[in-house]
C-alpha cells in the first residue's frame, strides 16, 4: 500500500489563490465537461456516470448512477444538492464550496441535463457565510457566462439554480429533513416509505438529492470518461475521495486519495499526509467515517480506505472524516461529547432518540465527572439496545431516520474497547486524565 | 407599514420569487430580519408570515428549531466556540472556559453592554484549525486564549468591521441574475409543470398505491 499518483479530481485547482473565480476556472478547463455533455444525449451522459460507478460522497454511499436511474423511470422535477455538511469533524464540502464553487455548479448543470430537470437547489448550511457568498458570486458569473440559465451555451437546455441557506441544524443533512427545511419548515425527517425522494421529494414531486462532493466529481467524469474514473480505486469503491483528517495528528487537513489503494496508516502517518501522531504519543483509537461510525483500534490501521473494506470490518467510511485519538485522550470524555452532540441535535420526533440520547448523555456525564456507578455500564448498553436492538453494525433502527441508531456507536465502542478506562473513572470517582 | 426597511423588503420579494412555493423563502427571510434587527422580533416574524403565507406562530415554530435563528436579542457579535470532538481534542473546553472568564459571561448569554453573545457550538466544519471559532458565522481560525483576547479587543475597537460584518448570513449575498426572465415564459413553464403534476397525480390515483 502506498500513496498512489492518481490524479486530483476535485481538488486540483485549490493550489491557486483565486481558485474560486470564473477566470481561473475557465483557464483550467472549466465548463468543458458541460459543453461536452450538452453535445451528448441525456441518456449517454447518465450512462457515463453509471460507468464511473460513482458512490455518493455524502455518507450513505449509495451509487449515484443508480439513484438517477430510479428517476429516469419517472419524470423528475427537482435536483437538490446537499451542502449541509454537519457531521462532526467533516470539513471536505466546506473546502470545495469555498475553494471551487464553479466545479460544483458545473456538476449540477451536467446532472440536471442528464436528468432533464429545469430547477435545481443547492442547500448550504447557514454557518457557511463565506461559502454562500462564494457560491452565489460564482453562480452570478456562470449565468453571465451562459453556463446557467436559459438556452445554455446555445443548446436549448435551460436550468435555474437557487442557492438556499440553512440555519443551523445537523438533522438537515438527512435528505428528507433537508427537503422539509427547503420547504420552509422544521427539519423533521419524513416517515418512510417512500424511502426515496425519487418517489415523493420536494413539494411532493420526484426529486434527486446528491452531495456536493458527488457533484464536484461529475465534470471530470464527463471530460475523461466514466471508465477512466472506474479504473481508479478497486471493487465498488472507484475514483478518488476526500478524507478529512482531524484530531491528534501533526497535519490535520483534507486529502484527496485514491480509494482502497491507500490505508488509514498512510493517511495518519505518511509525512505528506497526517505526518503521524502529534506530540509523539501513541495511537489509541480512531473514528473511520464521522462520529456516527463505530471506532477502530490500532490493530485496524492497515485497513484500506474503501467502502466495503471498512464496512465488513464493522464500521463505515461514512462522511470520509477520520478522527485520531491518542494516548492522552480520555475515551469517556470523547464518547460523552459525541453523545451530547446527538442529544442536542435529535429533532425530537422519535422517543428512543429524543429520550435515549438525553439519558445516555447524563449517565456519561456523571461517569466522566466522578459520580458514575458500577451498574452504569450495563445501563448504558441496555439503553443503547433500546435505541438500536442488538447494538450491532450495521445497526437496527427504531426511529424514522438514522440519527437514532448512530447514537450508540461511540458509547458501545468506548465500553467494548476501553472498559477498564470506564471502570477507573467509576472506581476512582473522577477522570484520570484531569 | 412594513417592519422591513424598503431595501430589505425588496430583497425579501426577490427571494420569494425564486421558489415555486413562497414558504421556501421563510428561512432566508429570517436571515434578512436578523440582518436588520440582530434577532427575530415578533413584528418581523408576523411580517415574514404575511409575506410567505403562513401564520406568525408557524414562523416562530420553524425559527425556534434552528440554532442560528434567535427569538431573543443577542449581542452585536455572536461568538461561537465549537467544543465538538475534533475541537475537544484541540483544547476547546479550555478555550471556552477562558472565553467565559474573559467576557465575564457563561456560554449561552450576553455581556451586559450588549456587544457579545458567547455560544458553545457544535461542529463548524473547520476541523483542521482547532479550537474553531466563528464570529457572526465568519471563521476566525483556530484560537488560543491569547489570540482570543486579542480578537475580542479588536472587535471592541471596530478594526475587524470589514471582515466580520454585523448580523445576517446573507448580508453579502446578492443574486444579480436570473430574475429578468421573460414573465410569460416563466408562467407557461409553471403551468406546464402544474399540468405534468396533475397527470402524475392522476396516474398515482389510478395505480392506487398513493405513491
Amino acid at each position: 500500500m502506498a500513496i498512489t499518483d492518481a490524479p486530483k479530481i476535485v481538488t486540483r485547482r485549490l493550489e491557486y489563490d483565486d481558485s474560486h473565480t470564473l477566470e481561473r476556472y475557465l483557464a483550467t478547463g472549466g465548463y468543458e465537461g458541460l459543453r461536452k455533455a450538452l453535445s451528448m444525449t441525456p441518456e449517454a451522459v447518465a450512462a457515463e456516470v453509471d460507468a464511473a460507478s460513482l458512490l455518493g460522497r455524502g455518507g450513505a454511499g449509495f451509487p449515484a448512477g443508480r439513484k438517477w436511474s430510479m428517476l429516469r423511470k419517472n419524470p423528475v422535477t427537482y435536483l437538490v444538492i446537499n451542502g449541509d455538511e454537519s457531521e462532526p469533524a467533516t470539513f471536505k464540502d466546506h473546502l470545495l464550496i469555498e475553494g471551487d464553487p464553479h466545479q460544483i455548479i458545473e456538476g449540477v448543470m451536467i446532472s440536471a441535463y442528464a436528468l432533464q430537470v429545469t430547477q435545481a437547489f443547492i442547500y448550504l448550511r447557514g454557518e457557511f457565510a463565506l461559502g454562500l457568498e462564494r457560491l452565489q458570486t460564482a453562480l452570478n458569473e456562470a449565468y453571465a457566462h451562459g453556463a446557467v440559465g436559459r438556452d445554455i451555451f446555445g443548446s436549448g437546455f435551460s436550468l435555474d439554480v437557487v442557492v438556499h441557506p440553512g440555519a443551523g441544524a445537523y438533522i438537515c443533512g438527512e435528505e428528507t429533513a433537508l427537503l422539509e427545511s427547503l420547504e420552509g419548515k422544521r427539519g423533521f425527517p419524513r416517515i418512510k416509505p417512500p424511502f426515496f425522494p425519487a418517489v415523493t421529494g420536494l413539494y411532493g414531486e420526484p426529486t434527486v438529492v446528491n452531495n456536493v462532493e458527488t457533484m464536484a466529481n461529475i465534470p471530470w467524469i464527463i471530460t475523461n470518461g466514466g471508465a477512466a474514473f472506474a479504473a481508479l480505486g478497486e471493487g465498488r469503491s472507484t475514483g478518488t475521495r476526500l478524507f478529512a483528517l482531524a484530531g491528534k495528528v501533526r497535519n490535520p487537513g483534507t486529502y484527496e486519495l485514491e480509494m482502497v489503494k491507500t490505508t488509514f496508516r498512510d493517511l495518519i502517518y505518511a509525512p505528506v499526509l497526517g505526518g503521524g501522531i502529534s506530540g509523539g504519543n501513541e495511537l489509541k483509537a480512531f473514528i473511520p467515517g464521522g462520529v456516527s461510525a463505530p471506532w477502530f483500534g490500532p490493530d485496524q490501521v492497515d485497513l484500506p480506505l474503501g467502502q466495503d473494506e471498512v464496512g465488513s470490518a464493522g464500521s463505515m467510511l461514512g462522511s470520509g472524516s477520520v478522527v485520531v485519538m491518542d494516548s492522552s485522550t480520555c475515551m469517556v470524555r470523547a464518547a460523552w461529547r459525541i453523545t451530547k452532540f446527538f442529544s442536542r441535535e435529535s429533532c425530537g420526533q422519535c422517543t428512543p432518540c429524543r429520550e435515549g440520547s438525553g439519558w445516555l448523555e447524563r449517565i456519561m456525564y456523571r461517569i466522566e465527572n466522578g459520580a458514575g456507578r458500577e451498574e452504569d455500564l450495563d445501563l448504558l448498553m441496555d439503553l443503547c439496545d433500546n435505541i438500536s436492538p442488538g447494538v450491532a453494525w450495521p445497526p437496527q433502527q427504531t426511529t424514522i431516520c438514522v440519527l437514532g441508531p448512530s447514537i450508540p456507536s461511540s458509547i458501545a465502542s468506548g465500553i467494548r474497547m476501553f472498559r477498564d478506562e470506564f471502570l477507573v473513572h467509576i472506581k476512582d470517582g473522577g477522570c484520570p486524565f484531569d | 407599514m412594513s417592519h422591513f426597511n424598503a431595501a430589505l423588503l425588496e430583497r425579501a420579494q426577490e427571494l420569494i420569487a425564486l421558489y415555486p412555493d413562497p414558504r421556501s423563502a421563510l428561512i432566508p427571510l429570517c436571515h434578512l430580519a436578523q440582518e436588520q434587527d440582530g434577532w427575530l422580533r415578533p413584528e418581523a416574524m408576523s411580517e415574514i408570515g404575511e409575506l410567505v403565507g403562513v401564520t406568525a406562530a408557524e414562523v416562530q415554530g420553524t425559527a425556534t428549531f434552528y440554532d442560528m435563528l434567535h427569538t431573543e436579542p443577542v449581542g452585536t457579535y455572536v461568538v461561537s466556540v465549537c467544543t465538538n470532538i475534533a475541537c475537544l481534542l484541540g483544547g476547546a473546553a479550555e478555550l471556552l472556559e477562558h472565553a467565559e472568564a474573559s467576557l465575564g459571561v457563561r456560554a449561552g448569554s450576553s455581556t451586559p453592554d450588549g456587544v457579545f453573545t458567547l455560544e458553545e457550538s457544535e461542529c463548524l466544519a473547520d476541523c483542521d484549525r482547532t479550537p474553531c471559532v466563528q464570529v457572526n458565522h465568519r471563521y476566525v481560525g483556530g484560537q488560543t486564549p491569547d489570540t482570543f483576547d486579542r480578537l475580542i479587543t479588536d472587535l471592541r475597537a471596530g478594526t475587524l468591521a470589514d471582515t466580520i460584518p454585523s448580523h445576517g448570513t446573507l448580508v453579502r449575498v446578492r443574486r444579480t441574475v436570473g430574475l429578468e426572465a421573460d414573465r410569460d415564459q416563466v408562467a407557461s413553464e409553471r403551468s406546464a409543470m402544474a399540468a405534468a403534476q396533475q397527470v402524475r397525480a392522476q396516474a398515482a390515483a389510478k395505480s392506487g398505491d398513493g405513491a
